[in-house]
């Protein structure tokens, strides 16, 4: 599966789609080869450790760090909304989220 | 008179308290310095002069009025635009997040304000801190003062830029992976990443969760330790946030004794990847630490050679999740397709994030996607985890016999502005003796070591987590004896920039 570092023009499209970036076919193009040395680079991890080798996904280990349920002052709707790139009644206006048909 | 704005931040804080200079002065000092020289260096992107001096004046007021200030109170420091602001725009050198204006302050930020340290502005980085040269921001590259033609290190070129060009005495960093340490080894000043979790991120705008730190940006090491101590501790508002005492980094900078400190020079972070320049900068400083009665050992980290191979799959992951929040729809750009009618939303944040992110960005947030997606996940994100783990153990075995490890911070000194855009592994290479620190969590120091081809040099220093009071003693020290040999400090050497009328 990832024994190569090839990595395809089709899949690199696939992950940009993941990924939600619009490339066009010159940074497809590009991106491929820039991938295709990277993943030559990185690939060695998957010889260096076996299944015994505990994940670290964290330098300390925390679990379920709470605080105290206390109320806050928060931001108003206005300063929440001031960034938004446009807004109505108090909320984010977004273009349309579901298909025509 | 002193001129202000070459003062270390300590000396400011005396002439301060003893009310020679008012805040006032040492502020417009560093906002005229900026005028005279940031059209060359373009170390910021926002400066904040207006609110600089009201937050000097206000300093000065409570100081006449006799309140209990804080040993910074009046000293100006440059803030990394990694960090929210409010009411300053804060872009973290990308382009889609460009006019945006924070309705909230960073932890860090906060504290920085209470202590009653005016800022002066928002300093340049690459785009969202992806980068080892500040070439990768959206506005422009940064240029390193001791030559205009060469990079200043990055992500945080601009913060070690501002303090190596006598802009600013103090400046805020951001270390995912070495983005302090490398741009104060090739800018000739001080740079701290604390221990992961010493110092609050709330606010930041994060790349890699499991690996960003905030930290100081300083000339001196002392200054340094004066900074850390008003951000450093616990915030709940970060559940990474440390709940345990901050070291006494202060009393470890002014300490400066290397006598039986035992040290650890890394030999996996040395070699014939390294710069000859630096490498002979670093057996000076070994034997300088040695004759200033450290006990100094070789010891082996051999996990370290994957290190830079777990980093570059564990960053790209934990980006591409952290990035998702650029969606185009409650902040930041919005630029639809052009040739869609009524484009939906999934197709607005597509157009937005390719008219939006810049090459580095994208590159590392479709490696991260890939490394993530369905097939890959446990051969390359779940493998650099473990690979984590050894590099973890790797420190864990030898700080049972050292209490900090030395090496060069960066193999290289700077190089011209483009040398590297076009190949991004040896941009990466760049990193290979600051990532360590990083995936472990340990803290660690970039301290100057001298000159090469008239460029600087750093050396580091690692410690356990926890114990970054031991990187003061020890870059305190080296400090000193280097500023014995040299009548001064390093940056004192930088040549004069010109200064615009």
């Amino acid at each position: 599966m990832t024994e190569s570092s090839q990595i395809t023009r089709q899949e690199v499209a696939h992950v940009a789609n993941l990924a939600r970036i619009q490339l066009t076919d010159a940074e497809l193009d590009h991106l491929r080869s820039d991938l295709a040395a990277i993943l030559e680079h990185v690939k060695v991890v998957q010889s260096v450790v076996d299944a015994d080798t505990p994940a670290m996904s964290h330098p300390v280990p925390v679990t379920n760090v709470f605080r105290e349920d206390v109320a806050t002052p928060g931001l108003t709707a206005e300063e929440a909304l001031a960034g938004a790139p446009e807004s109505e009644e108090q909320r984010f206006l977004v273009p349309r989220i579901l298909g025509e048909d | 008179m002193t001129d202000l704005t070459r003062a270390t931040a300590a000396h400011l804080s005396e002439l301060l308290a003893k009310g020679d200079v008012s805040s006032r002065e040492v502020t417009q000092a560093s906002l005229d310095r900026i005028a005279a020289v940031d059209g060359e260096i373009h170390a910021f992107l926002q400066v904040s002069a207006d609110s600089a001096l009201e937050s000097a004046d206000a300093v000065d007021a409570a100081r006449a009025a006799g309140e209990t200030l804080a040993p910074l109170a009046g000293v100006p420091i440059a803030v990394k635009d990694a960090l929210a602001t409010r009411g300053i725009p804060t872009t973290s050198g990308a382009k889609i997040l460009e006019g945006w204006v924070p309705p909230y302050d960073a932890t860090v930020v906060e504290r920085l304000k209470a202590a009653g340290m005016p800022i002066l502005g928002k300093t340049n980085l690459d785009e969202f801190a992806m980068g080892s040269s500040t070439e990768h921001s959206a506005y422009g590259p940064t240029r390193n003062p001791w030559d205009t033609n060469v990079i200043p290190g990055g992500s945080g070129g601009g913060s070690a830029a501002a303090v190596a060009a006598f802009e600013a005495p103090l400046a805020i960093g951001s270390d995912t992976g070495g983005s302090i340490r490398q741009p104060a080894a090739v800018t000739g000043t001080v740079g701290i990443k604390p221990t992961y979790g010493g110092v609050s991120r709330y606010g930041l705008i994060a790349l890699a969760s499991s690996l960003d730190q905030i930290g100081p940006v300083s000339r001196t090491v002392l200054d340094a330790a004066l900074l850390h101590e008003v951000i450093a501790g616990h915030d709940p508002r970060d559940s990474t946030s440390l709940n345990q005492p901050v070291p006494d980094i202060v009393a470890a900078a002014k300490r400066a004794d290397l006598n039986g400190v035992r040290i650890g020079i890394v030999k996996e972070l040395g070699g014939d990847g390294f710069d000859p320049g630096v490498r002979a900068r670093f057996d000076e400083a070994v034997a300088l630490v040695t004759a200033a009665g450290a006990d100094v050992v070789e010891v082996s980290c051999p996990s370290f050679v994957h290190a830079l191979a777990a980093y570059y799959l564990v960053l790209p992951s934990e980006a591409s999740s952290n990035l998702a929040k650029f969606d185009a729809m409650r902040f930041g750009l919005r630029q639809g397709p052009e040739d869609v009618s009524a484009p939906s939303a999934e197709e607005v944040m597509a157009s937005t994030r390719d008219a939006g992110f810049g090459d580095e960005v994208k590159r590392r947030l479709i490696l991260g996607t890939y490394a993530l997606s369905s097939g890959y996940y446990d051969a390359y994100y779940g493998s650099a985890q473990k690979v984590r783990t050894l590099i973890a153990q790797d420190f864990d075995r030898v700080f049972a016999d050292v209490d900090v490890l030395m090496s060069p911070t960066a193999p290289t000194p700077a190089w011209p502005l483009g040398a590297k855009l076009d190949d991004p592994m040896a941009m990466y290479l760049q990193d290979i003796a600051t990532i360590p620190a990083n995936l472990a969590g340990i803290p660690g120091i970039s301290v100057p070591a001298g000159l090469t081809d008239g460029l600087p040099v750093g050396v580091q220093f690692l410690a356990p987590a926890m114990a970054d009071d031991r990187l003061y003693n020890a870059g305190a020290a080296l400090e000193r004896l280097l500023a014995q040999q040299w009548g001064g400090y390093l940056i004192e050497q930088a040549p004069e920039l010109e200064v615009a009328r």
